[in-house]
């Protein structure tokens, strides 16, 4: 296994606002890569600063073994970046939205036909070749966005939450997409709003008021000491009418953390106190249930909001 | 060298079809100047003529006719109102009906065959100071004339003052006023189509997406310059055949030297419009940014106002306009057939400038992408 995206305690900051904190992960080639965080956490930035547009403060990353701090102009020619927005020219049609970056990227005549052709078939995008690109739907701009993406063929692509806005079935083709070029070697770093999205992915980090508070594979964190603290356990339980007993519960003594999923709860309690939430609620199957990604990162994010108290 | 262009031939092939797909902004903005020039060229007259004016001649006398005959002839004065009373002569001055009162007292021909000093009084409407300027200057020339022919026996001057107007012989102002408003109106035209060309990127988000391409600065600069340059000498091309066809102001200097010396003025405003895109956020404030450097081009410049007659102050700002250098070399190979001798340093001044706005541009634009 290779190393293709270094961070090492990568420090970025604007003047007295540290936006990236001590940032350290290493992903490996192929991987899919799931960053989560809320807005403003810092994720953009740290892309930046991957990509050689922001000189990191302190500490430093490679990409494919290319410094970030020296290397911005020869790391720009091996990335791909697809953000929200698309960066595609609305008034252009799709084949010269892709002759535009192809051409950006330098790759010229048979090279760029073959290319072309590669996209084209990847991203099933060959029908509507002569339509402007401000007349796609939202699912088929995001097509032409990583067609245009990946036209060089790179190593490594970033992906800037590219799902956002985008109907279901337009996601789970994208990730479709992803898997198959990341079984090809590709490396995908994406960034995402969506729990779904993050478990589909092989490992994830989660960055909070600019750190990176929990990074590994989805049974990894589930482990996690911090997301299932010592003595504690996470619970579903099954009632008829689960937001009738939401407050009680959030009262009853030893219940760390109650929300609703669906017809059901969530809940982390402590584990000695389980028989005592039995006699309380007779009526409600409950059940020990592994933390989903959610349940991990909202416990994360509230240990985090009361040490910081 | 290469890499510091790099994308430069992408970013000009695909600015070029924005240019195309988008032809209501393209006609306006090849219309618009057009329309200006034609208003502008038609409507700016500094040569003052036919003031309407009004008489009242209280001697009506031979010798009052006489002098109000030869105001008349200078074609300055248009003597257009009789009245019989100073109180209607006045009127007629604060209602705009005339700009220029002369009253012929009743005692005017008496005292001129006595052989004392007659008095004719000139009221002028000084609000418009060179219109006053150019009354007062004219009725004096007049009645000296006058008094001088009563003086002298034969009628013959002492002093013959034969004028002769060099490249402007009938000192038309559309000569003097519209090789400067090309200035003016590339200018304009220039920095608003490549600043909003990449203020619009930047509102898209293609811009953001071509800071991770390995795109360079001054190759998406220049790749923008190159077509928007275009248009503007196309438009340049144009105003220069309106200007000697339909205003009839002709070309005494070298065609192809202005063409050729046109092209650093374009580099300099092409490289303003950047440096004014990368500071601008909006389309609305690329605007804005774009409309205040039209009134120190237009009165800083010399295209209206004299650079010699400014304060010092002014004098120096005039020097940093790129249009005060541009209108020297239209005016000078325009109407004084001036060549490459007379008017280098102006080119080189001009390509200094573009250049310097072009690095600037492309620093900020480094700059810019780091935040």
């Amino acid at each position: 296994m290779t190393a293709v995206i270094t961070a090492d305690h990568l420090t970025i900051r604007f003047g007295s606002f540290t936006a990236v904190k001590d940032v350290s992960f290493s992903i490996e080639r192929g991987e899919v890569f799931g960053f989560l965080g809320p807005n403003g956490s810092g994720k953009t930035t740290i892309i930046k600063a991957l990509c050689g547009l922001l000189p990191p403060t302190e500490g430093g990353g490679t990409i494919l073994g290319m410094d970030i701090r020296k290397d911005a102009a020869e790391i720009k020619r091996n990335i791909g970046y697809m953000s929200q927005k698309f960066g595609l020219y609305e008034d252009l049609t799709v084949a010269e939205n892709i002759a535009f970056y192809a051409g950006v990227y330098g790759i010229k005549g048979a090279q760029a036909e073959q290319r072309k052709a590669e996209v084209l078939e990847l991203t099933g995008i060959e029908s509507y070749l002569n339509r402007r690109a401000g007349q796609l739907s939202g699912g088929w701009k995001q097509r032409l966005a990583l067609a245009c993406a990946i036209i060089h063929s790179p190593q490594v692509v970033f992906l800037d939450e590219p799902t956002a806005g985008i109907d279901p079935v337009a996601r789970r083709a994208l990730w479709d997409l992803l898997f198959r070029l990341s079984g090809q070697g590709v490396t995908f770093f994406v960034t995402t709003h969506y729990m779904d999205e993050a478990e589909r992915c092989g490992r994830v980090g989660y960055i909070y008021l600019s750190e990176l508070v929990a990074m590994g594979t989805v049974a990894e964190l589930q482990q996690m000491p911090e997301a299932s603290p010592q003595g504690t356990s996470r619970l579903q339980i099954r009632l008829p009418n689960p937001s009738s007993i939401l407050g009680s519960l959030r009262g009853t003594a030893g219940v760390r953390e109650a929300t609703i999923f669906g017809s059901s709860l969530h809940a982390l309690v402590d584990t000695d106190k389980i028989p005592a939430l039995e006699a309380k609620f007779p009526a409600a199957q409950i059940e020990t249930i592994l933390p989903s990604l959610e349940d991990i990162f909202v416990t994360l994010t509230y240990k985090i909001m009361e040490k910081s108290r | 060298m290469r890499e510091y262009f790099h994308g430069l031939m992408p970013v000009c092939r695909k600015e070029m079809l924005h240019i195309q797909r988008d032809p209501g902004t393209l006609f306006f903005a090849l219309l618009f100047p057009m329309l200006q020039l034609f208003l502008f060229g038609f409507a700016v007259d500094t040569n003052i003529r036919q003031i309407p004016t009004v008489v009242l001649d209280e001697s009506r006398t031979q010798e009052s006719r006489r002098l109000l005959q030869s105001f008349a002839s200078s074609d300055v004065f248009d003597l257009k109102l009789a009245v019989n009373s100073p109180d209607a002569m006045y009127e007629a001055i604060q209602s705009g009906r005339a700009s220029v009162g002369i009253r012929i007292p009743t005692d005017y021909a008496r005292t001129l065959q006595q052989g004392t000093s007659a008095t004719v009084l000139l009221l002028v409407d000084g609000s418009d100071s060179s219109l006053a300027g150019q009354a007062v200057n004219t009725a004096t020339g007049v009645t000296l004339r006058q008094s001088l022919l009563r003086v002298l026996p034969d009628g013959k001057m002492p002093i013959d003052v034969r004028p002769s107007v060099l490249y402007n012989p009938s000192t038309r102002s559309a000569n003097f006023f519209v090789p400067g408003l090309i200035a003016i109106l590339l200018q304009m035209m220039t920095i608003l189509l490549v600043a909003l060309s990449v203020v619009r990127e930047r509102e898209r988000g293609t811009l953001e997406q071509l800071q991770m391409t390995p795109v360079a600065p001054l190759g998406l600069m220049v790749g923008k310059m190159i077509p928007y340059g275009g248009l503007a000498f196309l438009e340049l091309c144009a105003i220069l055949a309106v200007m000697r066809v339909v205003f009839q102001v002709p070309i005494h200097g070298s065609l192809v030297l202005l063409l050729v010396m046109s092209l650093p003025f374009l580099l300099t405003v092409l490289g303003l419009g950047l440096l004014i895109s990368s500071k601008a956020r909006s389309q609305a404030e690329a605007f804005q940014l774009a409309m205040g450097t039209v009134l120190p081009s237009v009165f800083l410049s010399g295209y209206i106002f004299q650079i010699g007659n400014m304060p010092v102050f002014f004098r120096g700002v005039s020097q940093i306009i790129p249009a005060t250098y541009y209108i020297r070399i239209l005016r000078g190979i325009i109407l004084r057939g001036a060549g490459i001798r007379e008017l280098w340093l102006n080119a080189a001044v001009l390509t200094g400038m573009g250049c310097l706005a072009l690095l600037l541009a492309a620093r900020q634009f480094v700059r810019k992408s780091a935040s």
